[in-house]
């Protein structure tokens, strides 16, 4: 990855030496009883390269909301340039020259590149859109910072790297002097980042100041001059990228020594889940699978890498039971899955899910947690007798989860919805692993949960592996796969790689992968 | 008269411009709604209240293009109303667009109840005349169809243009697309996306009283209960007809007079042999037929019905 400060003196930021183009003071923002931001302070000076480091929850989008002008801070004063923004509008932030790239990215599908880029730019009252000169600026842009992209092309048709692109091109458009980039390269294959980073080595040189927010460490060694750690919303301490090392600025992020879980060897046992040439339907929104072939074996964690988006709904969807194989032979424990799979027949072929989306999928916000928790197996005789639930056994299934997952929660009547992350997804672990399951699918099991809860969600992985049971784990993170998996499968596009043991390909090879470079032709 | 000779004579081309011209108005009315992201269901009794405020001006002393601006500015303010509902407060669209409709015609009911307690048959004005265009309406069928028709009938194509023009040439337009697709989009330009959609359901609303005035202005002549009769809920599906494009949508609008127009005709020659129910549900029928065929593949904005609120995602 190009380091950004080694093409740059490193400029004390004590030294004053360039101006202070924003300065935030003293920030505080609360949601009911939770503080977002707690009287955070800094300064961003002209061509500075600010990190903003911290774990999911740590208050970074929050607090770039407040500067963007989408929250209003309850205490405390944002100034740009020298004089104060007003809150709560965006208008305000962008005109002081502060551009902002969401996470999520705000552009209409339904519009060109070029429109979605000179939105706003010109007034209401104008009876003709100026095209031309609309085009003419941003192809001076996109030259000037190596972002190329079609400006008449639909922003429906663009990859994910082309829309970041875009996004950039908005903020440069209204001559932007800060750039606020949310978790940039959450969605993007390495050689997308390396093409994001040297655009912005390209912006620092033209005096631009960069919001880098993050929570990858090493990205935010190789592109900031300076982190700032944010911890549950405070500011737990502000480095010299120079001076620091990845170590300490982990430490600094989750109050903890961090440790990787260790991954006791066992041995691996006969397949359990074997598909042959699967393909799926296609889908309106997502990438169906196309002549894939895995087996799971007991005993064993496969790990699926991939940019979010190439076929993994499907697969998740496959073992569910939320889809059926369009072709191709799709065994579970020998026995042939059919026309009539279904959830159901998941279930009952030992099948364990935890979905990747806790609130949308796992769990029924509106619904208490025994509820929750018996949602899978309702039926079942444990839970109730000639047509009524067993309320009883119900209620003490969920004392146990609670008990023995050390679930933080008012009560088993609690609506679950009220439960943090972490704690629902402990539920929904307990749900899954109570019937000792010999297939489990993990999808994305970790998104979103504190250090704490990933350690202990891992944990329960591997205990269940030890078992012998045979787990898919489905995640965007690559560490996380090279963590826990023995065996690690990439999909892009809806096709798999062959598969690799643990540490036999290099963390480049992955990524070319993940990028649908490479192994063309091969079968998995 | 053969039942395919009825498709080239001017009168049946005239009826079917004239039956259209109202639907015209409101269509596009209810495009521009939906394009922003708002569904306005309050479209029938929008109508209601404007072709009773338009009719009402003039029967007062009023002129006939101050009955079409007090008509406009009627729907305006039912708009206004719908859109402080839906918009700032994000309340269910369905449930504030019907009780608008409900509203609006139950007001205009009263009000006429009110201003004329003692008319047993509904009173005429001297409405809209034809206004032949020279040269241009000597035109064998097309000439007498297209140009030889009121002013609110020309005005109503002018709508159409101008409303594509807003839409994909100005900036306005622009931002008044991406409301309806991606309201944060329009957020992080540093536009508010509030009052682009109250703006939008307001002007939508205007139209769609011009719609409704026209029954009363130009086609009617006079108020009468219930004369609406389910146009504005034909315009809701004539916008999905039309995919949310002005263009697609005055062809829809042109097609179900046309039908309207027609069974009128059959009518006459099969005079008695099939019940008249009949051919009064054909143009129903009809566009039930085209909406599966057409309104499948339509792409709809994607914030419709969303409501947005301010920093949340």
């Amino acid at each position: 990855m190009p380091a950004l400060q080694e093409e740059k003196p490193i400029a004390n930021p004590q030294d004053g030496a360039a101006p202070v183009v924003l300065r935030i003071d003293g920030v505080t923002k609360r949601f009911g009883p939770l503080v977002a931001n707690d009287a955070i302070s800094f300064d961003l000076r002209r061509g500075d390269v600010i990190a903003l480091l911290g774990e999911n929850g740590a208050g970074k989008t929050t607090l770039m909301n407040i500067l963007f002008g989408h929250y209003v801070a309850d205490e405390g004063s944002v100034e740009a340039f020298g004089s104060s923004l007003p809150p709560g509008d965006p208008r305000a932030a962008l005109d002081a020259g502060i551009g902002m790239v969401h996470q999520h990215f705000t552009l209409a599908d339904n519009m060109s590149v070029l429109e979605n880029i000179a939105l706003g730019t010109q007034s209401f009252w104008k009876a003709r859109f100026d095209r031309a000169g609309a085009r003419r600026r941003i192809a001076e842009l996109s030259g000037a910072f190596g972002l190329a992209v079609d400006p008449e092309a639909m922003v429906a048709s663009l990859s994910v790297g082309e829309r970041q692109r875009v996004e950039i091109l908005k903020a440069l458009y209204r001559d932007a002097k800060v750039l606020i980039l949310d978790e940039p390269t959450a969605v993007l294959t390495p050689s997308e980042t390396d093409a994001l980073f040297h655009t912005l080595k390209l912006l620092v040189g033209q005096g631009l100041a960069i919001i880098f927010i993050s929570h990858k460490l090493n990205e935010v060694m190789a592109v900031s001059d300076r982190v700032l750690v944010l911890r549950s919303g405070k500011l737990a301490g502000e480095r010299v990228t120079a001076e620091t090392t990845r170590h300490q600025l982990a430490e600094l992020m989750v109050g903890q020594e961090v440790t990787p879980p260790p991954v006791p060897p066992v041995v691996t046992g006969p397949s359990l889940l074997v598909m042959e040439k699967v393909s799926t339907a296609r889908r309106a929104n997502a990438t169906p699978l196309d002549n894939i072939t895995l087996s799971l074996h007991s005993g064993e964690i496969t790990g699926l890498a991939g940019v979010s988006g190439n076929g993994q709904a499907a697969l998740a969807g496959l073992l569910s039971g939320t889809e059926t194989p369009l072709s191709g032979s799709f065994t579970v424990q020998g026995n042939q899955v059919g026309k009539n799979w279904s959830p159901a027949e998941a279930l009952a072929g030992g099948i364990a899910r935890i979905p990747e989306d806790r609130h949308a999928v796992g769990t029924i916000g509106d619904m208490s947690v025994t509820e929750n928790v018996i949602a899978e197996r309702y039926r079942t005789e444990r839970f109730s007798r000639a047509g009524f639930l067993d309320w009883a056994a119900a209620r003490k299934f969920a004392e146990e989860i609670i008990a023995d997952y050390d679930v933080k929660c008012p009560s088993p009547e609690a609506r679950i919805r009220l439960l943090s992350g972490g704690n629902m997804q402990k539920l929904i672990l307990g749900r899954a692993l109570d019937p000792e399951p010999v297939i489990i699918l993990a999808n994305q099991p970790t998104r979103g949960l504190d250090v704490g809860a990933v350690g202990y969600v891992h944990g329960k992985l591997l205990e269940a592996r030890a078992r012998g049971a045979a787990i898919l784990l489905i995640s965007e993170d690559l560490e996380e796969i090279l963590a826990l998996a023995d065996r690690v499968v990439v999909i892009s596009k809806g096709h798999l790689s062959t598969p690799s043991a643990r540490g036999q390909r290099s963390v480049r090879e992955l990524g070319e992968l993940m990028a649908g470079h490479g192994e063309e032709g091969r079968a998995a | 008269m053969d039942i395919v000779e009825i498709l080239f004579t001017a009168s049946f081309w005239v009826a079917a411009i004239r039956i259209a011209s109202p639907l015209i108005f409101a269509t596009m009315g209810e495009l521009i709604c939906e394009r922003a992201g708002v569904l306005n269901l309050g479209i029938e009794g929008i109508m209601t209240a404007g072709a009773f405020a338009g009719w009402f001006t003039v029967y007062a002393g009023g002129d006939l293009w101050t009955g079409v601006a007090v008509a406009a500015l009627a729907g305006a303010m039912f708009g206004l109303l719908h859109a402080t509902l839906t918009v700032p407060l994000g309340l269910s669209q369905h449930v504030v667009g019907i009780g608008v409709t409900l509203l609006a015609t139950s007001l205009t009911y009263f009000t006429y109840r009110l201003a004329l307690p003692e008319v047993t048959s509904p009173p005429k004005i001297e409405a809209f005349q034809p206004l032949p265009i020279p040269v241009l309406s000597e035109i064998p069928v097309v000439g007498e169809a297209l140009f030889a028709q009121t002013p609110l009938t020309y005005l109503a194509f002018v709508t159409v243009a101008l409303v594509f023009w807003v839409l994909y040439r100005t900036p306005l337009g622009l931002a008044v697309r991406a409301a309806g697709e991606n309201p944060s989009a329009v957020e992080a330009q540093g536009i508010s996306v509030n009052a682009i959609r109250i703006g939008a359901v307001m002007a939508g609303s205007a139209l769609m009283a011009i719609g409704g005035a026209f029954l009363t202005m130009s086609a009617f002549n006079s108020f009468f209960f219930g004369m609406i009769n389910g146009r504005g809920w034909i315009c809701i599906a004539l916008v999905v007809f039309g995919s949310w494009r002005p263009g697609k949508a005055l062809l829809g609008a042109i097609l179900f007079a046309a039908f309207d127009a027609y069974q009128v005709r059959l009518q006459q020659i099969t005079g008695g042999v099939v019940p008249y129910q009949i051919f009064l549900m054909m143009p129903y029928a009809l566009s039930i037929l085209a909406l599966i065929l057409v309104a499948r593949r339509a792409t709809y904005p994607k914030a419709l019905m969303i409501p947005y609120q301010k920093g949340e995602r």
